[in-house]
């Protein structure tokens, strides 16, 4: 009896872990078609990454996809964030880390609305998260817009930043003023860029056509224009103290837009108050210093108007603002035209006056008056089983913390519908195995995580040849060459 | 000046692995570990006693050292604070955030005008809060307990009937 025994306990104690290793074998060979949940995430963003990260980590039974149009993942972070701003970009090692993990999978190169449907998708997994951002701006509306010279930052911090569409843009920096309209942190960054030292510029992976502009640029001052005052400004302080610290380059404020607000000063939340102060301590302390080269400054209260042509008709030569007051105060006052004008001469317009999704698939509800996925808490409107996260859940704002909490949130909810049956679970679903025969008959071949990781190597290599973190590729063609070589 | 090499050696070991908010290195951990326990077994002053209260609400306690932030505290001892540190430590986010005891934040070092930049973008700022990347662990803040800030994810959340 007690051999028997032995045997039975040996056999119990070895089952569960024969099990075990076949299990985690089966699982590395075809985790795209076994049980279980199988979400699959349309954009691979900050928001897609971090709406995955949440869901593998929270279940460990759910398979992950996630779609991008582009072969390179990282979306803005590759794309949007500042070249001088290497720090923020760390991001992508945890995004990395996703990717890598067991039950992702990562596909690049796949267009979602024309290489493959949402109704496509939404049939082939448990659930679908959209996530895919806000690829357009918001346009000004004025006459003159479409005069050379003119720039959406958009195109502009995609060109800087080696956005495949944008790589034809050449702006040409030959005036000495740039105007600048809004007061976000993008128009920050392009202000920093266009007035930062080239040296500086060299050591990031801005691209070299770029910085070959940049090197022959005659810009010298830049003017950041906003609709509303100072107590109202957009962007936040470290962006600010970046564009003060900015060498051979002095503020230039108009200390009349300062005087009035020092009352309502004491009353504002520490963030704002910070940074209001900050501004305040910038126009004592440069007035009257005209040592620096280069100059930029803020100017409050205006609205474009019109850009205006110079003698050629084809060029900006300047911009005619209206004079605004506000009505109201604090975070919602509005700016109200007085009916006063004022014009500034300048070579260069760039507009960025925010980003704009726009719709994916005629089936997704989408609301163009706030260019969102209409969605509460992350769940859209009317459909089940979709989900959104990021941009195109709450609009184009906020730091990559709020995408973070965002797509946490998001993925919570989706978790919970899960839970609580909501979400059909007993039902299998093929996932990314139907896609794939999908986007094979389609003759649309996608990009894999090693794949991109390929092209990262190569990126940084020619990178490192030039003294950079990396020299990106500005061609999907070079891309595509390169992960399939 | 048992507790001087040790503050050294084990900081500039446990700044060499990857910061890397999944994977802990274990074998640097395991090394640190071992030399906390060759020089500082008769002396406490390499240890720091230290409490975590996670997002939703949950008490770890952990024996820190001296001389790290309270981000690697996180990561080396993997606490499992969902984004936590997310530029890994290098002052160009805010989800280190954490808050402090009434007493224990007055005692800390002075914040630097960049990490009250960063704080100023938080979720859930407090007067008491911090970001975990600037505080380093010292021998007074044994027994200190720090908390993330909760989670506020459902003050906005609507009966589902309305979707």
């Amino acid at each position: 009896l007690q051999v028997v025994m032995q045997l039975f306990l040996t056999v119990c104690w070895l089952l569960p872990y024969s099990l075990a290793t076949c299990g985690l074998f089966s699982r590395r060979l075809s985790s795209a078609s076994g049980p279980g949940p199988k979400v699959c995430i349309v954009g691979g963003g900050p928001a897609g990454f971090y709406t995955a990260q949440h869901l593998l980590k929270a279940r460990d039974d759910m398979v992950v996809d996630v779609y991008e149009r582009l072969p390179v993942p990282f979306g803005l972070v590759r794309f949007g964030v500042a070249p001088d701003h290497p720090e923020v970009k760390n991001v992508i090692n945890t995004f990395t880390q996703t990717a890598q993990h067991e039950r992702c999978y990562f596909y690049g190169n796949v267009n979602v609305g024309t290489d493959v449907s949402v109704e496509e998708l939404r049939k082939a997994y448990h659930a679908v998260v959209l996530s895919y951002g806000a690829e357009a701006n918001r346009s000004m509306r004025v006459s003159g817009e479409g005069l050379a010279g003119v720039f959406s930052a958009r195109d502009f911090v995609g060109w800087y930043n080696g956005l495949p569409s944008n790589k034809e843009l050449q702006p040409h920096l030959n005036c000495e003023t740039v105007v600048i309209l809004g007061q976000g942190n993008v128009a920050l960054d392009v202000a920093r860029i266009l007035l930062s030292p080239l040296d500086l510029l060299k050591k990031t992976d801005i691209t070299q056509h770029a910085l070959d502009t940049l090197a022959a640029s005659r810009v010298r001052r830049v003017l950041i224009v906003g609709r509303r005052g100072p107590l109202q400004i957009a962007c936040t302080i470290k962006e600010v103290r970046e564009m003060i610290n900015l060498p051979d380059t002095a503020a230039d404020m108009l200390p009349a837009d300062f005087e009035s607000i020092s009352e309502a000063l004491k009353d504002l939340p520490r963030p704002r108050k910070r940074l209001t102060e900050l501004m305040m301590k910038t126009v004592k302390t440069e007035s009257g210093q005209h040592k620096a080269n280069k100059s930029w400054g803020f100017r409050f209260l205006r609205s474009p108007l019109e850009v205006l042509p110079g003698p050629d008709g084809k060029r900006v030569a300047g911009i005619r603002l209206a004079v605004n007051k506000l009505e109201g105060s604090g975070e919602d006052a509005k700016a109200v035209p007085t009916g006063q004008t004022e014009d500034l001469e300048c070579g260069m317009v760039i507009s960025s006056i925010g980003y704009k999704s726009l719709p994916i698939d005629p089936c997704v509800p989408f609301d163009p008056r706030s260019a969102i996925v209409p969605n509460n808490m992350g769940r859209v409107k009317d459909t089940a089983g979709l989900y959104c996260s990021g941009w195109v859940k709450r609009g184009p704002t906020g730091v990559i913390a709020t995408t973070m909490n965002d797509s946490f949130d998001t993925a919570r909810m989706l978790l919970k519908d899960m839970d609580s049956g909501m979400l059909n679970l007993s039902v299998n679903k093929p996932g990314g195995q139907e896609i794939t025969a999908l986007l094979k008959e389609r003759g649309v071949r996608a990009v894999s995580f090693p794949e991109w990781e390929k092209i990262n190597l190569e990126e940084v290599r020619r990178g490192t040849a030039v003294g950079k973190p990396r020299e990106k590729f500005l061609d999907v063609k070079d891309m595509l060459a390169v992960a399939w070589s | 000046g048992v507790s001087k090499p040790c503050v050294h050696s084990l900081s500039t070991l446990l700044d060499t692995p990857t910061l890397s908010v999944h994977l802990v290195d274990v074998k640097s951990e395991t090394t640190a570990h071992l030399l906390l326990h060759s020089l500082c077994w008769s002396s406490s002053s390499c240890k720091v006693l230290l409490h975590f209260v996670n997002q939703s609400g949950m008490k770890t306690s952990v024996s820190a050292m001296e001389g790290e932030s309270l981000l690697e505290v996180v990561i080396n001892k993997n606490l499992q604070i969902d984004g936590f540190g997310a530029c890994e430590g290098t002052l160009a986010c805010s989800t280190c955030h954490l808050i402090f005891e009434d007493g224990v934040y007055e005692k800390m070092e002075p914040m630097a005008d960049e990490e009250m930049d960063m704080l100023d973008l938080a979720y859930g700022l407090t007067k008491l809060s911090r970001l975990g990347c600037q505080v380093t662990v010292e021998r007074w803040m044994d027994g200190m307990t720090v908390r993330v800030p909760q989670e506020v994810k459902d003050r906005r959340e609507k009966p589902e009937a309305e979707i």
